[in-house]
């Protein structure tokens, strides 16, 4: 039988009556506590951010035609030399469309699919910017406009203009920021462009997309699906690429080899892609963890000395409270549940700390080339970090206080009282 | 009452181990009746201390039986022994060992509240009474480290009375305090062996204060010499 307002009662004298030195040992929690929060929200701001960078416009599968060897040359085939050993010079890529054979029943499948959020088809195509006597190669990417918005936040890229123009106008084009800052284009403007065959074609700018990346926007530029088909001369069934986004990334990589097995096409996953970006992810995470269980390690320490000199010093008390009929059992108690107490505290102080930072982060201006529709840095509220962080300030701090409290709930009264 | 015998020792032997062997207490029995007001006393080193130690059941390394209300003790566990003394031993020692951060009246408290079988305001109210007594009710309120050596004493005894025990033990309860708070604790104890039949057994090397009690017993070179 436990008598828990009693022990309570005392070991809330005890704190209060030190409380400083309670106050330093409840901070140091509070530090550990509050960086811990800090840090794990900034740094999984951040990789949400770069997440959003690459990871949600990018296709969890990319399915496409290459243009590549048979994998299965005609001698393969010839019966009679099935056994021996042949050999083929001089191999040279299949001669096929680029574009996706019976693309619209595929595409009927896949977003039949209860997996698949949306399947949409683009169409890519080389031209050349003109500009006066110049020639600037470049990529025109036919796009189903409304579907990549509500699937790729393709909106957010275009910095000038509306994408929604380039659903309403047949001519339109939203060109890369590189290309328009080159040719000197704005919204408005006619740009002319070439295809690969000669045709030339005059397109108004209705935007401005600037991805972030350099490289791509020095030379991509998006019309409507249809439009592009003209500007090529192809059918309304001709799309060299399908874009599908699922509900859950894990199926991608399954998904793609049904799809590559199935339909005789190549389909490449978002972790095949994006290895090395998953790689990076988990490393800033782990670093997080590493720093911040130090920090909660250092705070255990404080703690465990603190406790272990107040019980040094309580040894009179502890003396007394046997003599008078409280058990080592009880003596105990007392001592770990100051250190409860000091976790607690100390713990609750450090997630509204780490809380308001989080927010005074959240509102610093982060404005960068790169990014162009982020303002601010990226914080991540996830109350799980929150659950995590008062965990560990508490079971960190009842082992920092269990090991002297036992110690004190081994005293031996009488030689104290000898000792006086 | 049944029982005539408070505490009955029965063939205590009690050895120290560290630095070397030493025999410390030698066969001792005697007991104890209901209301006796006993002192032992003896030379500084006979082992009264010990004995004492020992019948307060904070000690259990020792050989021999011991009995409370003539109920067997010894071989006890730890926890059972803390509640037997939370409830039937009052402790007073020479020095005043009070919680310092705690107020007079919540030392006095505290080995009821522990008990828990009466609520917060009875406990409180039996503390007023206790202080009442030894009329150091005044000072209720103060912090125990903030009132004087003699008042500390008094206070000490208010707390081993708080859970009605049955046998009042004392380590020297006089031996820091000067002549007059001395005799002002044996008026006290006195009075509460007639008024209360209150036991008490104390160790003390004041002749004047033993002679004052209903017998004494002497101890010398861990044996019992007379009693």
């Amino acid at each position: 039988m436990i008598n828990w307002r009693v022990i309570l009662s005392i070991s809330k004298t005890h704190l209060f009556s030190r409380i400083k030195q309670t106050a330093i040992a409840a901070l140091g929690v509070t530090f550990g506590i509050g960086t811990f929060i800090i840090l794990v929200s900034f740094m999984t701001g951040l990789n949400g951010l770069l997440d959003g960078l690459i990871l949600d416009r990018t296709p969890h599968v990319h399915i496409y035609n290459e243009i590549k060897p048979s994998e299965k040359q005609p001698v393969d085939l010839y019966e009679k030399i099935k056994n021996s050993f042949t050999k083929v010079r001089s191999i040279k890529p299949k001669l096929t469309q680029r574009k996706i054979h019976n693309a619209l029943p595929l595409m009927d499948q896949l977003n039949n699919n209860p997996k698949v959020k949306g399947a949409i088809p683009q169409l890519q195509a080389q031209i050349f910017y003109i500009s006066g006597s110049i020639e600037l190669g470049g990529n025109l990417v036919g796009i189903d406009v409304l579907e990549e918005v509500r699937l790729f936040n393709f909106g957010q890229y275009v910095v000038k203009g509306s994408s929604e123009a380039l659903d309403n106008l047949d001519n339109g084009i939203l060109i890369g920021a590189g290309v328009a800052k080159k040719m000197s284009l704005d919204v408005g403007n006619t740009v002319q462009i070439s295809t690969v065959g000669g045709d030339l074609f005059p397109l108004k700018i209705v935007g401005i997309y600037q991805s972030g990346l350099a490289e791509l926007d020095n030379v991509q530029s998006f019309a409507n699906l249809k439009t592009a088909q003209r500007i090529l001369g192809e059918p309304r069934n001709y799309f060299t690429d399908i874009n599908v986004k699922l509900h859950d990334i894990e199926d991608a990589v399954p998904m793609a080899n049904k799809i590559e097995r199935q339909f005789d096409l190549t389909a490449v996953d978002i972790k095949t892609a994006n290895a090395q970006f998953e790689t990076g992810t988990s490393i800033r995470n782990l670093i997080t963890y590493a720093v911040s269980i130090t920090l909660l390690i250092v705070a255990g320490f404080g703690i465990y000395n603190i406790l272990n000199m107040l019980i040094y010093e309580k040894m009179n008390d502890i003396a007394i409270l046997k003599a008078t009929g409280f058990s080592g059992r009880d003596v105990k108690y007392i001592f770990i549940s100051q250190a409860i107490l000091i976790g607690l505290v100390g713990g609750i102080l450090g997630l509204l700390i780490g809380y308001g930072i989080s927010v005074v982060i959240d509102n610093l201006p982060f404005e960068t080339e790169a990014l162009p529709t982020i303002k601010t840095f990226q914080v991540n509220y996830n109350p799980g970090y929150y659950v995590i962080g008062i965990t560990f300030a508490m079971a960190s701090t009842f082992l920092a206080g269990y090991l002297p409290a036992r110690k004190a709930q081994k005293i031996d009264p009488v030689e104290i009282i000898r000792g006086q | 009452m049944g029982i005539e015998n408070i505490l009955e020792a029965r063939e205590i032997n009690k050895y120290f181990r560290e630095p070397v062997l030493f025999h410390v207490l030698k066969d001792i029995s005697f007991s104890i009746k209901n209301g006796e007001f006993v002192s032992i006393m003896g030379k500084s080193g006979c082992g009264k201390s010990t004995l004492l130690y020992i019948l307060s059941t904070m000690d259990t390394d020792y050989e021999g039986e011991l009995f409370l209300n003539g109920e067997k003790i010894t071989g006890k566990h730890h926890e059972e022994l803390a509640k037997i003394r939370n409830q039937n031993i009052g402790f007073v020692f020479q020095f005043h060992y009070l919680l310092s951060e705690f107020t007079v009246l919540e030392n006095v408290m505290l080995p009821a509240k522990k008990l828990g079988s009466k609520s917060l305001q009875e406990i409180e109210h039996d503390a007023m009474e206790k202080l009442k007594l030894l009329h150091i009710d005044d000072q209720a309120k103060k912090l125990a480290s903030r009132i004087s050596g003699g008042q500390k004493q008094r206070v000490a005894i208010a707390r081993a009375l708080i859970n009605d025990p049955a046998i009042i033990m004392g380590d020297e309860p006089t031996g820091n305090l000067d002549s007059h708070n001395s005799e002002n604790v044996m008026d006290i104890f006195k009075a509460l062996a007639q008024e209360r039949n209150l036991s008490l057994l104390i160790v003390t090397h004041d002749t004047d204060f033993a002679k004052k009690t209903d017998r004494i017993i002497e101890m010398g070179d861990g044996r019992i010499l007379s009693s």
